[in-house]
């Protein structure tokens, strides 16, 4: 088991004017499930590669444990890349299965048997050793899948989008038995997917990548409660968080008519704006005259919750991706599933006070 | 929602297809046959309008994003199934949505591997296949495109004179860029190596493949097959000044292998007593493209080696070295290549590909002119091929299997003892 350190490591394509991972600063500690999440094009994959040993490192170091690995061939490096080929060879047993990749390394017979059967045990499959996948339920089959991984025991896992494929339930069950099945081996793992979704519920730290930038690495709640810039603050989380460029003025911020409490200091950072988020279930929801104004467009019901997609009547008022050409994007907030607003009516919305983000618009970073 | 077809060809007859029904369920009218396997995803041979498509479900997305890969692939030339279109928006009549289709054309006369090792093989089979798919990975990677998936089931094989073509199926994983990186080509080497291995070892498990295969052994070969193609294709070659035949060596060499080199760099060092040269841009159906110029043939590169070694003989035997080559390829066209072919009874036309017949009777009369130790007039080895070999082969116009190798994993709702056989 190892530590994996990214030390201001570079990759730039040939005829690309840009590098597509950009001076990269990761720590990720012994044991650790770190997710690298991202949208397409944002380097994951890139960044994964060059932990492999496939991809060239134009700038900085990679590391494994104490070791510098930046030049080392893949083969030497004790890293696996599983990628997930979530079917099973019908004419093969289980054990054959599970065992074949180790087959393809070279590893001499009795070695594979032995970790073969050490990964039956953790997988509870022992008692089917023998059996052609046919026979087997559907869990058992995934956990067969999984012994294919197992069973290389490297210092560390590499796993690039290994769900993308499976449909949506399957995706969700694989996902909670992969995390699972980490935390009981304690491998490193680097494990990457443009899903924040999975980011959230798999990773022990997320690592959130933009244009071959690193934004933000914390933990899944840190990341929810304290993105560092715009740019997270939109991409994590589901419903996205409301992101509100709103005035400021000398007594401070101003959602609607809701004057918003921030340090003095903080204040004076921003110019005559600044974007607000806050998130659909940090929102409260009046019909007093105190907060930002909206028209409610829709209510979809969801039991004890409701969420109410709404407007701002106040037309200069802009929400994030709400500009010219791109779609009206609406105003959303979880609220009380028994009580939900009328379609049409007029509510008022301003952030819980200990919910509060405050962007600066000129840079999209943080401030308070 | 209402049905939507993307589709560069207009087709309204797409419309009339049964898309309110998970294909799983499909009528069997409406199927060309019934898969024979298992795949990731539901994929039906439909019959339409007289042609066979080939229909898998699924998710929107990721049928858009390998349509438009196809098509990408198809515009680069490049040996792959052609896209017809993406049906979205369906839904049964009782308004459950249902994933989408990404549409295809059948490939005819292609051989998914599971299909050929249910025949009777030739010892070298597997070495032909590696071969034909180590090629296919050169032609794609020297085009920017990186697979993601390489392996036999996402590839289809089409008899080449002997060798295979082959051609790509499955571009789901697939990214295009102007240009791979050293890293991303050996990872879809790495990815290839694999895959085989496994699909190899799956056969040997059933009994499919012969005594004495070595599936890690076969499965490397592609590793090296492909590098000795690709540095063969990109390589730098440094030579003095005074040997400059080594150029034309090179373009020839390159056009035994089945390219053409359409840019070359070449650049002296500064004493000017080396010459370096590097192929830059080359293009893959040297052959193809030159019988097709001749005598409007389309076939594969090894058929049209074939085809342009008898137009040659053809050309020497008459002693008409002189005449214009069009002019000799007319003539060998009308009177030796078309009667050879229309020999052939109707019902034998779903056997083979026309020109793979034509290369097979050529062999035939190769092996009966040496038994009676004078040349045999090819008419005579078109009939005999017709009465004793032709009827024995299997019809391999439409193998309409679902070949993927392998058992999907699903999803469960316990871990019930009888798994869902349905996906
Ligand atoms: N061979 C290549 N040549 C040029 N650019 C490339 C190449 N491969 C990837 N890129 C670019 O590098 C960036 C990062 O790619 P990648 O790491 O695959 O992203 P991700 O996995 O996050 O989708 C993208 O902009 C992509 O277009
Ligand atoms: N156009 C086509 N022509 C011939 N065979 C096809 C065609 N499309 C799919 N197939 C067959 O269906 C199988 C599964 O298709 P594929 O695209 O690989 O689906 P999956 O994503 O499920 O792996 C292929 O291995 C091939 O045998
Ligand atoms: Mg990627
Ligand atoms: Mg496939």
């Amino acid at each position: 088991m190892a530590t994996v350190t990214f030390d201001k490591a570079t990759r730039q394509y040939p005829g690309n004017p840009t590098p597509s991972v950009d001076k990269l600063d990761l720590d990720i500690a012994d044991g650790e499930f770190l997710v690298l999440v991202g949208p397409s094009g944002c380097g994951k994959s890139t960044s994964l590669r060059m932990l492999a040993g496939l991809e060239e490192v134009n700038g900085g170091r990679i590391l494994i444990g104490d070791r510098d690995v930046t030049n080392l061939s893949p083969k030497d490096r004790d890293v696996a890349m599983v990628f997930q080929n979530y079917a099973l060879y019908p004419h093969m047993s289980v054990a054959e299965n599970m065992g074949f990749a180790l087959k393809i390394a070279g590893v001499d017979k009795t070695e594979i048997d032995r970790r073969v059967k050490d990964a039956a045990k953790v997988l509870d499959l022992t008692q089917y050793l023998e059996r052609k996948p046919k026979a087997l339920s559907g869990g058992q089959r995934q956990r067969v899948a999984m012994g294919r991984a197992i069973v290389r025991s490297p210092q560390v896992f590499l796993m690039d989008e290994p769900l993308s494929n499976l449909d949506a339930k399957l995706r969700v069950q694989t996902r909670t038995q992969i995390a699972a099945l980490q935390r009981r081996l304690g491998v490193t793992t680097v494990y990457v997917t443009h899903d924040q979704t999975e980011a959230m519920t798999m990773g022990d730290r997320i690592a959130v990548l933009k244009d071959g930038l690193l934004q933000q690495v914390a933990t899944p709640r840190e990341m929810y409660d304290a993105p560092v810039n715009v740019f997270v603050a939109g991409f994590i989380g589901s419903p996205a968080m409301n992101l509100v460029t709103v005035p400021v003025t000398q007594d401070g911020i101003k959602f609607g008519t809701h004057a918003l409490q921030i340090d003095r200091a903080q204040l004076s950072g921003l110019g005559s704006s600044a974007i607000v988020g806050v998130r659909p279930e940090d929102v409260e929801l009046t019909t007093n005259p105190d907060g930002l104004a909206l028209t409610v467009e829709a209510v979809e019901e969801m039991g004890a919750d409701a969420y109410v997609y709404a407007v701002p009547q106040d037309k200069s008022i802009t929400l994030d991706g709400s500009g010219e050409g791109a779609l009206a994007k609406p105003f959303i907030a979880r609220t009380d599933g028994r009580k939900p607003p009328m379609k049409g009516s007029t509510i008022y919305v301003y952030p819980k006070a200990d919910h509060l983000h405050v962007f600066n618009p000129a840079d999209g970073l943080r401030v308070n | 929602m209402a049905l939507e077809i993307t589709s560069a060809a207009t087709d309204p007859a797409m419309f009339d297809l049964p898309w309110s029904i998970p294909l799983e369920d499909w009528p069997a009218e409406h199927l060309a046959a019934l898969p024979r396997g298992i795949s990731r995803h539901v994929v039906r041979f439909v019959r339409h309008g007289g042609t066979v498509i080939a229909v898998k479900e699924i998710k929107a997305d990721l049928a858009r994003r390998e349509y438009a890969m196809l098509r990408a692939l198809g515009r680069l030339d490049l040996p792959c199934v052609k896209p017809l279109g993406v049906v979205t928006g369906r839904e049964t009549l009782d308004g459950m949505p249902l994933d989408a289709c990404l549409v295809t054309t059948h490939l005819q006369f292609s051989l998914p591997y599971r299909a050929l090792y249910s025949q009777v093989l030739r010892p070298d089979t597997d070495a032909r296949l590696v071969d034909a798919l180590a090629a296919l990975l050169v032609k794609l990677h020297l085009a920017g495109f990186w697979w993601g998936d390489v392996s036999l089931s996402n590839t289809l094989f089409r008899r080449d004179a002997g060798a295979f073509a082959a051609y790509l199926v499955d571009a789901e994983t697939g990214e295009l860029h102007a240009e791979l990186s050293d890293g991303q080509r050996e990872h879809d080497l790495e990815i290839a190596r694999v895959n085989i291995a496994g699909e190899l070892m799956d056969l040997q498990a059933g009994g499919y493949l012969e005594e004495g295969t070595d599936p890690v052994g076969t499965s490397s070969q592609i590793v090296a097959r492909y590098r000795s193609l690709w540095s063969e294709l990109t390589g730098v070659e440094r030579f003095e000044t005074g040997d400059r035949w080594r150029i034309d060596e090179r373009i020839r060499r390159l056009n035994a292998l089945g390219f053409d080199v359409d840019e070359l760099a070449m650049s002296t060092d500064v004493g000017g007593t080396t010459i370096q040269i590097q192929p830059k841009v080359v293009d893959a159906g040297h052959h193809s493209r030159r019988l097709l110029r001749l005598t409007g043939l389309d076939v594969e590169e090894n058929q049209a080696r074939r085809l342009l070694n008898d137009l040659d003989s053809y050309r020497a035997a008459l002693d008409r070295l002189g005449d214009s080559e069009e002019i000799v390829a007319h003539d060998w066209l009308t009177r030796v290549y078309e009667p050879t072919v229309a020999a052939v009874p109707r019902e034998f036309a779903g056997k083979l590909e026309a020109a793979e017949i034509f290369h097979e009777v050529l062999e035939h009369r190769w092996y009966m002119s040496e038994r009676a130790g004078y040349d045999i007039p090819i008419e005579w080895a078109v009939a005999d091929y017709v009465h004793w070999v032709l009827p024995n082969k299997p019809d391999e116009r439409s193998i309409l299997g679902v070949d993927t190798v392998a058992m999907p994993v699903l999803a469960w709702d316990d871990d019930e003892a009888e798994p869902r056989q349905t996906r």
